[in-house]
């Protein structure tokens, strides 16, 4: 074999392997992108139904309860909120040990067509003063936290953040 | 004072290495032999500047000063010795110093075993090694300094993370970091060849062992953090495809396929450009996961808070070091002659497609784990990419990758036929798919599994055909044994690696069946999951060193027979005001039984039940994986390069 057939030989290998690798990425990525939206953004603009995407905010003070799912099984129930809106979460499952009322939360999960988001994760952190980034970010943009005045409070005092007007299920969801 | 030795050390250890980079650069370009000499006490001055500042830390933790603000930030006088000792390395600043340490120990070993080297190759491998590690150290001194002072001391410290309390701590670091900084090695080997813009099977002989070495290291860190996820965190999972378990897996598959690719330089000095290519990814991947755990760019586990103005400067180095040698590549790689030819079906062959598909793998891997990180910078939307991607992406890349593996060590080099590689493995190949077949029987819709078994079938089968083959198991079966024992241990260390992976895809396709249950039990009350009962019998607390808990006893029962007791803890942290869950496992090494307690509600308590087949086999899969990379270094011919040192002579010559 020729050194000119054998490089033509590795080109087309290569051409098969990036190509057979980007389109696989690309198909992939068209159905299993998860987006993130605070409860704000739903509140805005209803994502497509049954479609998975993570929800994200801090866990409304208070709002925490435990419940028996209809299938028997024990679930958590609270509020997500990003100050001016909130979103009802269940969540059947054993709940991260930083979960704490007040904190940032992130949950994936799916909105069902009665306003309540299932959670099927609830998302664990390995550090009380971690704040997500995007729930920081959705902090921000609600108002509670402007970055022109300065550095962002420590997660930790966020604790005490009170939402100014938690909406009703029905409106956020409909 | 011992940690202003500490800082001082440090300090030395910077202008000790800029001293390499001048002495090994320029001493190799003017072909001076008293400075090229001069490399070699170098870095061990590195080493032992690096080690002693690393003592310092180390001393500075166990005694808990708490003048130091790094010790007061992450640790306490609570805790066990273990954990002051473990936890130098657990936080941002004392993890680059392991770093570091590991680099300087890499440059030490090179430095102390590379006398049969060419002295201007070793003396380049040097001054390269000396720059990357001037480039964390001068990152360590700039930015995160762990011997900082605090003033005045507190009584004592805030205590470590309790996640980190665990003897994982004390060894998937490291071991993760063995590999990472393997890898600079086979990088600066690279950079070296550029410069002189030769490569031979002297040097690929010499790249080979610190790829495989590094790639052990490396299998063993991720299967060791894989594990402590799955017993620490609770969650039941092995795998989360996270951007931090990702970014030890691109180096993982990069090095893969550099070990695999050098084998082609040393054996037919084919491949060249491309070995070097890789050798240059591999340190690149290694150079991304480092950033990508310590600046917190991504949401991960790991991500706990940073300091986003550490990771650019981490990006700075990543783009100098891999920028530089790629731009050096573009330059240089024509000036290296490939002399093997071969056939497309032959050795090489299949070695070149084992290439290619790691590297496509990688290249999946890798989008998926950048493209949140560039839709937020670009697009400014905050987006996740999850399991069913990697899944969906990957999979399709690694079934021909599985098939391969059975094939590529029965051809021969140069030139191979279909039909005697036919006859030497159609009995896998019918052993895989018979077990294919009978999978789908028994569980028609679980395809995923079944595919997972008949895939380890045959590897695993291949590598018993592949070892039968070459000790003439079948046709001469008398003098088998003394053909084993006579068979380099680098075939062996082949076929035990490739087995390895086998026994890990039989843990994963295990784990494809797992199931769980969520129940809420009272006291005496019980559920039951795959034919085992499990009853809660009491919940109590329970005091710890330096925690107290509530504890969940279960009983689990096997149609009435007792198969043990499993208590399930929830710990809290009083210095850290941290709870942690503690899974209760129960293995029998065909299944876990896995047990995590949740919260505490109406006298009872809500218990989450795993059930997972063959969960072990995942991490004795890898350590079978990396125990085969270690029979390959121990082959003879890899610790005594003879010719390596007669090209050297003539490489010298030449210079």
């Amino acid at each position: 074999m020729t050194r000119k057939r054998r490089r033509l030989w590795l080109l087309l290998l290569c051409g098969l392997g990036l190509g057979s690798a980007t389109a696989l990425t690309l198909t992939a990525f068209q159905d299993n992108l998860v987006f993130f939206r605070s409860p704000s953004d739903i509140a805005r603009e209803i994502p497509p139904a049954g479609r998975a995407f993570r929800l994200g905010g801090l866990v409304e003070p208070g709002s925490v309860a435990k419940a028996t799912g209809p299938d028997g099984k024990p679930e958590a129930r609270f509020r997500v909120t990003d100050g001016p809106n909130a979103i009802p979460v269940t969540y059947a499952g054993v709940l991260p040990d930083l979960f704490r009322e007040g904190q940032g939360v992130v949950t994936l999960g799916k909105l069902g067509p009665d306003g309540v988001f299932r959670a099927s994760e609830v998302l664990a952190r390995h550090d009380e003063t971690y704040m997500p980034p995007e729930v920081a970010d959705a902090l921000k943009r609600s108002g509670h936290w402007n970055p022109a005045q300065g550095a962002p409070p420590p997660a930790a005092t966020w604790n005490t953040l009170d939402p100014a007007r938690p909406p009703t299920p029905g409106r956020s969801g409909s | 004072m011992i940690p202003e030795i500490g800082h001082f050390a440090l300090a030395l250890a910077l202008a000790l290495s800029l001293a390499q980079v001048v002495t090994g650069l320029w001493g190799a370009h003017r072909a001076e032999a008293r400075l090229m000499s001069a490399t070699a006490p170098l870095a061990a001055g590195v080493l032992i500047a690096v080690a002693a500042s690393a003592g310092c830390l180390v001393w500075a933790y166990v005694v808990n000063d708490t003048t130091v603000l790094n010790v007061v930030q992450n640790s306490h006088s609570a805790k066990p010795l273990l954990y002051k000792i473990s936890g130098t390395w657990g936080n941002h600043e004392g993890s680059m110093v392991l770093w570091v340490l590991i680099l300087a120990l890499c440059g030490g070993a090179v430095a102390a075993f590379g006398n049969n080297l060419p002295s201007a190759l070793q003396a380049r491998v040097l001054a390269i090694l000396a720059l990357v590690s001037f480039g964390f150290l001068a990152f360590i001194l700039a930015t995160s300094n762990p011997f900082q002072r605090m003033w005045p001391p507190p009584p004592d410290g805030q205590g470590l993370n309790p996640i980190l309390q665990d003897p994982g701590l004390a060894f998937h670091p490291p071991l993760l970091y063995l590999g990472y900084v393997g890898f600079a090695v086979t990088y600066a080997f690279a950079v070296a060849a550029l410069i002189e813009g030769r490569v031979d099977a002297a040097w690929g002989r010499w790249v080979r062992p610190w790829a495989l070495a590094a790639w052990s290291f490396l299998t063993l860190g991720i299967a060791l953090g894989s594990w402590w996820a799955y017993y620490e965190l609770g969650w039941g999972g092995y795998w989360f495809w996270d951007p931090v378990e990702n970014a030890s897996l691109l180096p993982w598959l990069a090095g893969c396929a550099l070990l695999h690719s050098a084998i082609v330089v040393e054996k037919r000095e084919a491949l060249k450009t491309w070995t070097v290519f890789l050798a240059l990814v591999a340190f690149g991947m290694s150079l991304l996961g480092t950033f990508l755990v310590r600046s917190g760019v991504l949401t991960s586990v790991h991500a706990f808070a940073n300091d986003p103005a550490r990771g650019m400067v981490i990006l700075g180095l990543l783009a100098v070091f891999i920028g530089g040698g790629f731009a050096l590549f573009a330059w240089r790689a024509a000036a290296m002659v490939p002399t093997g030819v071969f056939a497309p079906l032959s050795r090489e062959g299949s070695l070149v497609l084992n290439n290619l598909l790691l590297c496509s793998i990688a290249a999946v891997v890798l989008v998926g784990t950048l493209y949140p990180m560039f839709a937020d910078l670009l697009l400014s939307e905050k987006i996740s990419v999850g399991p069913p991607f990697f899944n969906l992406a990957t999979l399709p890349l690694a079934v021909p990758l599985v098939l391969a593996m059975g094939f590529g060590p029965v051809l021969p080099w140069k030139r191979a036929r279909v039909f005697p590689a036919l006859q030497r493995l159609w009995w896998a190949a019918l052993a895989g798919l018979g077990v294919l077949l009978l999978c789908l029987a028994i569980a028609g819709e679980r395809i995923g599994p079944a595919l997972g078994f008949g895939a380890a079938a045959w590897i695993l089968f291949a590598a018993l055909a592949d070892i039968a083959d070459r000790i003439a198991l079948l046709s001469r079966p008398r003098a088998a044994w003394a053909r084993a024992k006579g068979l380099p241990r680098a075939a062996w260390g082949g076929a035990v690696a490739h087995a390895g992976l086998g026994v890990m895809i039989l843990g994963l396709a295990g784990m494809g069946l797992a199931t769980d249950r969520l129940a809420l039990l009272k006291p005496g009350e019980s559920t039951t999951l795959a034919g085992i009962e499990y009853r809660l019998v009491g919940l109590r607390d329970v005091q710890g060193p330096n925690w107290t808990a509530r504890r969940a006893t279960v009983e689990l029962r096997d149609a009435g027979r007792l198969v043990t007791t499993m208590e399930a803890d929830k710990r809290n942290f009083a210095v850290s005001r941290m709870t942690t869950t503690e899974a209760a496992i129960h293995t029998t090494l065909l299944r876990d039984l896995y047990l995590v307690m949740g919260e505490e509600r109406e006298g009872g308590a809500v218990l989450r039940i795993h059930d997972n087949p063959l969960a072990p086999w995942i991490w004795f899969g890898a350590a079978i994986m990396a125990l085969g990379g270690g029979l390959s270094l121990s082959d003879r011919r890899m610790r005594v390069s003879a010719p390596a040192a007669k090209l050297a002579r003539g490489g010298e010559a030449r210079a």
